[in-house]
């Protein structure tokens, strides 16, 4: 998986909070929220990061643009560790990585106007010379993003969720960056409302030659989106593939049981849904070996003892799994 | 045909607010057989939940109230009983489950004691044989250690169990429909499949009607058995799941199944996703004549002149539109 | 509640379902909070009054310029009349025209002593809410000792020790005034700084300040642009009680003998001269108590007003 020119390359990256308790506050356990995550994102290109919660994407994504230190790992943007750099590198940093929220209740200041929201980026990197090149900036972020000029002056609980979320991405386009991630940018929206974001997405990285990192649950909106995807479970990645071989072809026991759980909207087709037994286990205490072994249909005694590693089982197509693959 | 067990007619449920009347459920039609799952499918601000709540009389009358219509039950009409009638009713032969099982769950008692309240109220049994019944009841949900985590409260189990536990005591006094309003949204996509089938489990075992109501249309398809569109307070379409997928009539309908990306073979590669223009107009002047008709692609001018009525255009399918 | 916008990629001026859509411009959060704040009738019943008072004690001089200290043992003790409208007090000197002056100390010291209670509170609690560390566990040490305190008889201890030094400093009435003030605020800023800490530790974690780190905001930026303005709700209702309670407590120190100086009148110092002639002259006593009362009160209910109009679950 060493592609020297991928634009985000992670590399073993892991996370870990610690449980504080007992009466004087002692650290007493670590939830291994990310537990030893590698991939890369090339330039121009959709890595759908799926899983269910708890697997640490999220988590993930707010690492690589160090929203929340990582414990240990390495993340290389365009060849730079991003773990390492300082203050000023990392204000920079700033400029090439965005993210977009899940929320769009609570990802916008509602105090601010959508203006002030929008340009606060060209405020902080000073990117717009005179008041009245910010206002056109803001201006053209706005019409990008498909709202109207004088939504500017407008607060944002005036507006519906999905033009909330059109806001957020908007903001996150005014430092002009390279790579977005998207943190369940759809979820909280109505279907039909989904189907505009996802669009204005697509169109967007077609416009400005944006790379996304696509968090989210919702296979199906995944699978439209991505152009590779790697699932996660329990904090480690499990399988990474192109996205129609992926569901064409999943070779992790995970990765079918997930697909198969999946309602299809269309009741003439039949399928044999895998049922995954039990509940996602705790990241306190996450099973020995391969974290999957508990649940998984396949099991056999060296999975409760062995981590499997993530190994090239068809070109393109990464699976960590002693059995499969 | 039999009586259906449930049977809403003409139901408007409104709102008094600062800013006027908001018309939450204005004019809905539907019905229940017994041992049948209804799928209620809509966005939000449709008036499902709303619905689904007036079943039960769970809205708070001021500033809500029933300006017109019937829900009758088994042929009697429950919107002119009073609290301590309702109750009889509630949990005995209607139950109803909620998205969010750990607001729906009392955090300071225990599983036991609150699937037991229920029995207790309902069939006059012992504190602790309700007990009995209630590990009974986990066990029934595939809880594993039922007589252990009987004393286990809300906090200690997670999302999943959670609903499971809410499952049984909405079961625990075997009601003839069980409403789910949302009950796997908040779910990962794998422990929704096991919520889904455990409550289909359950409906072959009780002989339950079910009233699901959802924004998923892949649930939809894979549990119901009929379905009910509805859309800012009305129905607009009505018809047996299949017929509703493969030949969807009213444009909402065919708008929303072709704005959701498929995930099988069977639907090929998408380069675009479908969407529907406009917004939801606003519950308290809806504009006149099809409520959807600023957003239809086959809008005429005769759509906003009147509110096309609910019409049989197949067997069991009915449309509220004028093509 | 999510809606849906135009797929033609121009989006008309939206409304949720429940609102009304507003034919008017862009209302910001706090000219919402203004139009909740209208519709409580008790509330704005109360700030008229308020205001009537306010504009009483600035303009009464101008309007009934009689002067505090004119002694006329002739109209000593006399209930109201054309003359006096509030009547005299023992030395036949007219009320209103004492109440007018004292009420421009009383508000003056409430409002100040608020002032100070806020400013020390808010950077107490904001920087406590943003350091998380030993800081905060220190601050808030701290903020518990002072809630520990007693506040009435530390308020007369502080009152003693320092008048002298105070009146030496900044003149009699300077000074008093800076004394009391600072002490009443110092005694007042504990509930403040809790308030703001825990507004702080709430909005920290929300997603967009998240974001505004994400852009590259500055600490400075985020406190201030961000999360300050979101606090605030809580803070301006904490304010308008503090006004209150420091009036009373200004009284209170005056009425003790503790506060100003005897020939200074403020309401409390009027009624603390009129409470051993109850019998005689009860006008004397029930001028400046129904005017502390009135003040008291009336900013009570601007406080609940404002309270439900700044309710922090309807703006975030």
């Amino acid at each position: 998986m060493s592609n020297t020119d991928a634009l985000l390359s992670v590399r073993d990256l892991r996370k870990h909070f610690a449980v504080k308790g007992g009466i004087l506050s002692r650290v007493v356990d670590q939830v291994h929220a990310v537990d030893g995550v590698s991939f890369d994102i090339a330039a121009g290109e959709t890595l759908g990061l799926v899983g269910e919660s708890g697997c640490g994407k999220s988590t993930t994504g707010r690492c690589i643009l160090r929203l929340i230190e990582p414990s240990s790992g390495e993340i290389l943007f365009k060849g730079a560790d991003v773990k390492r750099m300082d203050a000023t590198a990392l204000r920079s940093l700033r400029r090439d990585m965005q993210i977009i929220f899940q929320d769009p209740y609570a990802s916008l200041n509602p105090r601010l106007t959508v203006g002030a929201i929008v340009g606060e980026a060209l405020t902080i990197h000073g990117l717009a010379k005179s008041r009245r090149e910010h206002e056109e900036r803001v201006v053209q972020l706005l019409e990008t993003v498909g709202l109207q000029p004088d939504h500017m002056r407008r607060f944002p609980h005036e507006f519906s969720g999905g033009q909330r979320q059109r806001i957020g991405i908007a903001r996150a386009l005014a430092v002009e960056p390279k790579l977005i991630v998207c943190d369940e940018p759809v979820s909280a929206l109505d279907v039909s409302i989904q189907a505009q974001v996802i669009n204005l997405l697509e169109d967007l990285q077609e416009q400005f030659g944006l790379t996304y990192l696509f968090i989210a649950h919702d296979l199906s909106v995944v699978e439209h989106i991505s152009t590779r995807i790697a699932v996660m479970y329990l904090g480690r990645v499990v399988e990474i593939a192109p996205a129609r071989d992926l569901y064409d072809t999943p070779l992790h026991p995970y990765s079918e049981a997930l697909l198969s759980a999946v309602p299809i909207p269309d009741p003439t087709v039949k399928r044999q849904r895998i049922m995954l037994q039990g509940d996602v286990p705790n990241p306190i205490n996450p099973p020995s070996g391969c974290h999957f072994h508990t649940r998984c249909p396949i099991a056999k005694p060296d999975c409760a003892t062995r981590v499997p590693e993530l190994r090239e089982s068809r070109p393109g197509h990464w699976v960590s799994c002693h059995y499969r693959g | 045909m039999a009586e259906p067990l449930l049977d809403i007619r003409g139901l408007k449920t409104w709102f008094k607010t600062d800013d006027g009347m908001v018309r939450a459920v204005d004019g809905v039609s539907l019905s229940i057989d017994r041992g049948e799952t209804l799928g209620v499918v809509g966005e939000s601000g449709c008036g499902k939940t709303v619905t689904a709540r007036s079943v039960l009389k769970l809205i708070d009358m001021p500033p809500g109230r029933f300006e017109a219509g019937e829900i009758l039950w088994q042929g009697r009409d429950l919107i002119p009983l009073d609290e301590a009638e309702m109750n009889k009713i509630r949990a005995r032969e209607i139950a109803i489950i909620f998205q969010e099982p750990m607001t729906s769950l009392n955090p300071v008692y225990t599983v036991g004691d609150q699937i037991a309240e229920v029995i207790e109220l309902h069939q006059k049994l012992s504190r602790k044989q309700a007990m009995v019944g209630a590990a009974e009841m986990l066990k029934l949900v595939n809880i594993p250690n039922p007589e252990r985590r009987v004393n286990d409260y809300p906090h200690q189990f997670s999302g999943g169990m959670r609903q499971r536990v809410m499952i049984a005591m909405a079961l625990s006094c075997q009601p003839k429909l069980l409403i789910a309003d949302e009950p796997t949204t908040a779910l990962d996509v794998t422990i929704q499949a096991q919520i889904l089938e455990l409550m289909q489990e359950m409906k072959e075992r009780f002989g339950m009607a079910i009233m699901l109501i959802t924004h998923a249309m892949g649930v939809v398809a894979e549990t119901t058995q009929r379905v009910v569109v509805m859309y800012a307070g009305k129905v607009v379409e009505e018809a047996p799941v299949g017929a509703l997928f493969g030949d969807p009539r009213h444009p909402y309908t065919q708008g929303l199944i072709r704005s959701i990306p498929r995930v099988d073979r069977s639907a090929g590669r998408q380069a675009r996703l479908e969407s529907i223009p406009g917004t939801v107009p606003s519950l308290l002047n809806p504009p006149p004549g099809c409520r959807f008709a600023a957003r239809c692609r086959y809008v005429m001018p005769a759509c906003t002149q009147a509110i096309p009525p609910l019409k049989e255009v197949a067997p069991g399918h009915k449309v509220a539109c004028i093509l | 509640m999510a809606g849906s916008t135009p797929a033609s990629l121009t989006a008309d001026a939206p409304a949720s379902v429940a609102a009304a859509p507003r034919k008017s411009g862009p209302t910001s959060p706090w000219q919402e909070a203004w139009r909740r704040f209208r519709r409580h009738r008790l509330a704005v019943a109360s700030g008229v009054v308020l205001l009537l008072l306010i504009a009483t004690v600035v303009l009464g001089p101008f309007i009934w310029p009689v002067a505090i200290n004119d002694i006329d043992f002739a109209a000593k003790l006399q209930g109201p009349s054309w003359a006096h409208p509030l009547g005299t007090d023992d030395l036949g000197q007219d009320l209103l025209a004492r109440l007018i002056y004292g009420g421009r100390i009383s508000l003056a010291v409430g409002l100040a002593a608020m002032v100070v209670a806020v400013v020390v509170g808010v950077v107490v609690g904001a920087l406590a809410g943003m350091s998380a560390g030993w800081v905060d566990a220190a601050l808030m040490w701290l903020t518990d000792l002072f809630l520990a305190l007693p506040l009435l008889p530390l308020l007369l201890l502080l009152m003693y020790l320092f008048r002298d030094h105070f009146k030496r400093l900044f003149g009699v009435e300077g000074g008093a005034f800076i004394l009391i003030v600072v002490v009443i605020g110092g005694l007042r800023w504990m509930q403040v700084a809790r308030l703001v800490r825990a507004q702080f530790l709430s909005l920290r974690e929300k997603e967009f300040v998240e974001a505004a780190r994400a852009l590259g905001a500055s600490k400075l930026r985020l406190v201030v642009g961000h999360i300050l303005p979101n606090a605030l709700g809580p803070v301006i209702v904490a304010g308008t009680i503090d006004v209150a309670a420091a009036i009373i407590a200004e009284s209170t120190l005056s009425f003790l003998g503790l506060g100003f100086p005897s020939d200074i009148p403020t309401w409390g110092s009027v009624l603390r001269d009129a409470k051993d002639y109850l019998d005689i002259a009860p006008h004397w006593a029930l001028f400046p108590g129904a005017a502390i009362f009135l003040a008291v009160i009336t900013i009570n209910f601007m406080g609940d007003g404002l309270r439900d109009a700044l309710d922090p679950r309807r703006v975030l």
